[in-house]
């Protein structure tokens, strides 16, 4: 099953201390062939949103959280359980969360 | 015409005991939650029209599940030669984008499995990704055998409410991929400890009732109970399971004396203690030396252990808290929970005086870790009202009542408030 990893955190948190460095697990998770692919987003000041059929455009995020997404991994696993182990491994889910979404197919 | 009552009841016996068995061994066939409850139920249909003409049979159990795989096997032929039917005339591909949807050949595998899925089950009803109130319902629901109407009332939530939260959670087990097993051993431990907490949860649920209109919610109590023995049978080395089911059999012991005839709060040294269950004891305190005996303590043994202390206590003052005292010590250490040192300072307070305990209280209190907590400020007036500080323990008890959060609580707390600011 494919699922996509929502990497959160407080982007205001990252700025005063960098969390740990993500390549190791990029590197064990590519190596397995457990992930697809993934990337780092640009901070919430560079998001827009476009709501109500493309006609309203807003800028900066949808949602009013705290925890911002900062990136995203597509993963391919056997289950939850797999999932949720590669997730925690993420170095974002000490400082962060990491959200597990499955594919809709 | 006296057979009807005889097969009646082995019918109902039968629902009791083989609901959770029939209803786990069609969702490893089918994949399928929804149909596996529809079949099972079409099973038991069944066995109502047919067992009081051709009588009940040797195994029920094994009918059942036969019946209800039947079933299954029906539903998927009907549902392959639609399927082709469609393909022929759309040309379009099968849908096999479901995960754990066998083919239809596996409805007939043989039983070599069957009796590791009420534990599949029980594990995938209570996976921690799943909110907690979705994973009571659904352990009442497919391994209890209670109606969605039944589960609605015990928790005081409409029915479509209820109906609802368990058509999400089906709907999360397929979409999100929670695989239907018993977790591998890396996952065990904690996965266990997720199941025991389901069960813990729904007994307290039940406990926490009183009689009358609560009775539904009393049932329960002896639900948890009821699965508490499946997962022992299930899982004989896990001592964690044999300590829940002993805790369990230990409060229970107590049921009846809780509360008297106005539904007010009896506490332990003032309960009958000759209306508790004996029966009931004997088997926790068997339970718990077996669990003992493995060598592997957690939370839940201790917790049995305690209450065997004061369950096997002749009367108050034979109750050994120095003993108590060491198992929250035990219990501290293991789960560095502030109740849980709450608790150990009623018990140090007990074996030692009160003065000891208001020391452990105070420092809890300084800690500001149960801050709004009301029995922080009741355990504090409890051990100054025994030191004769009574203006103390008159503000204490005030600032319980201010907190406590039911009526039988309050009227607790008014009660001894009187006591200590009256005389």
């Amino acid at each position: 099953m494919k699922y996509l990893l929502l990497v959160c955190g407080d982007e205001s948190l990252l700025a005063t201390q960098a969390p740990e460095p993500v390549e190791p697990w990029v590197q064990e998770m590519d190596g397995r062939g457990v992930r697809l692919e993934g990337d780092r987003l640009h901070p919430e000041s560079d998001a827009t949103t476009v709501s109500e059929s493309g006609r309203l455009i807003v800028d900066g995020p949808f949602a009013e959280t705290k925890e911002q997404i900062a990136g995203y991994d597509v993963i391919d696993c056997a289950n939850l359980d797999e999932a949720i182990q590669v997730a925690a491994k993420h170095p974002m889910a000490k400082v962060g969360a990491i959200e597990v979404r499955p594919f809709w197919q | 015409m006296n057979r009807a009552g005889p097969v009646e009841q082995a019918i109902e016996t039968a629902f009791r005991d083989e609901w959770g068995q029939v209803v786990a061994s069609l969702i490893r066939l089918t994949g399928n939650w929804d149909v596996a409850e529809e079949c099972a139920q079409e099973a038991f249909a069944q066995a109502v029209k047919v067992w009081p003409r051709d009588g009940v049979p040797r195994r029920p159990g094994a009918w059942l599940t036969t019946t209800a795989r039947n079933r299954a096997l029906d539903q998927r032929r009907r549902w392959v030669t639609e399927a082709a039917r469609l393909r022929a005339l759309a040309a379009t591909q099968p849908d096999s984008s479901q995960p754990g949807a066998p083919e239809p050949g596996d409805l007939t595998a043989a039983d070599d499995v069957v009796t590791d899925d009420r534990l599949r089950l029980m594990f995938t009803c209570c996976h921690p990704a799943l909110p907690l109130e979705a994973r009571v319902a659904l352990t009442l629901r497919t391994l209890a055998g209670l109606t969605t109407a039944e589960i609605a009332r015990a928790f005081l939530v409409p029915e479509a409410a209820m109906a609802q939260r368990l058509v999400r959670a089906k709907r999360k087990i397929r979409n999100a991929g929670i695989p239907y097993r018993v977790p591998p051993a890396h996952l065990l431990p904690e996965r266990t400890g997720a199941v025991l907490g389901v069960l813990y949860l729904l007994f307290n649920e039940g406990y926490s009732a009183s009689a009358g209109p609560d009775l539904t919610r009393q049932a329960l109590s002896s639900e948890a109970i009821r699965l508490a023995r499946i997962l022992v049978e299930l899982m004989p080395d896990e001592p964690e399971a044999l300590g829940l089911l002993a805790l369990l059999l230990l409060h229970d012991s107590r049921r009846d004396t809780r509360v008297d005839h106005l539904g007010d709060v009896v506490t332990l040294e003032q309960q009958d203690r000759t209306a508790w269950d004996r029966e009931k004891i004997d088997e926790g305190v068997r339970l718990l030396d077996d669990a003992l005996a493995q060598g592997r303590p957690g939370s839940y043994q201790i917790q049995a252990a305690i209450a065997a202390c004061h369950a096997t206590a002749a009367d108050p003052a034979d109750t050994d808290w120095a003993q108590i005292a060491l198992l929250y010590a035990a219990m501290s250490r293991l789960t560095a929970s502030p109740v849980v040192e709450l608790n150990r300072a009623v018990a140090v307070a007990m074996a030692d005086g009160p003065a000891a305990g208001l020391e452990l209280v105070d420092a809890l209190a300084t800690s500001g870790q149960l801050s709004g907590y009301y029995l922080l400020p009741a355990t504090r007036a409890d051990l100054l009202r025994r030191l004769e500080r009574r203006a103390e323990a008159a503000a204490a008890y005030r600032e319980a009542l201010a907190l406590a959060p039911t009526d039988v609580e309050r009227r607790y707390f008014a009660r001894r408030l009187a006591e200590v600011d009256g005389a």
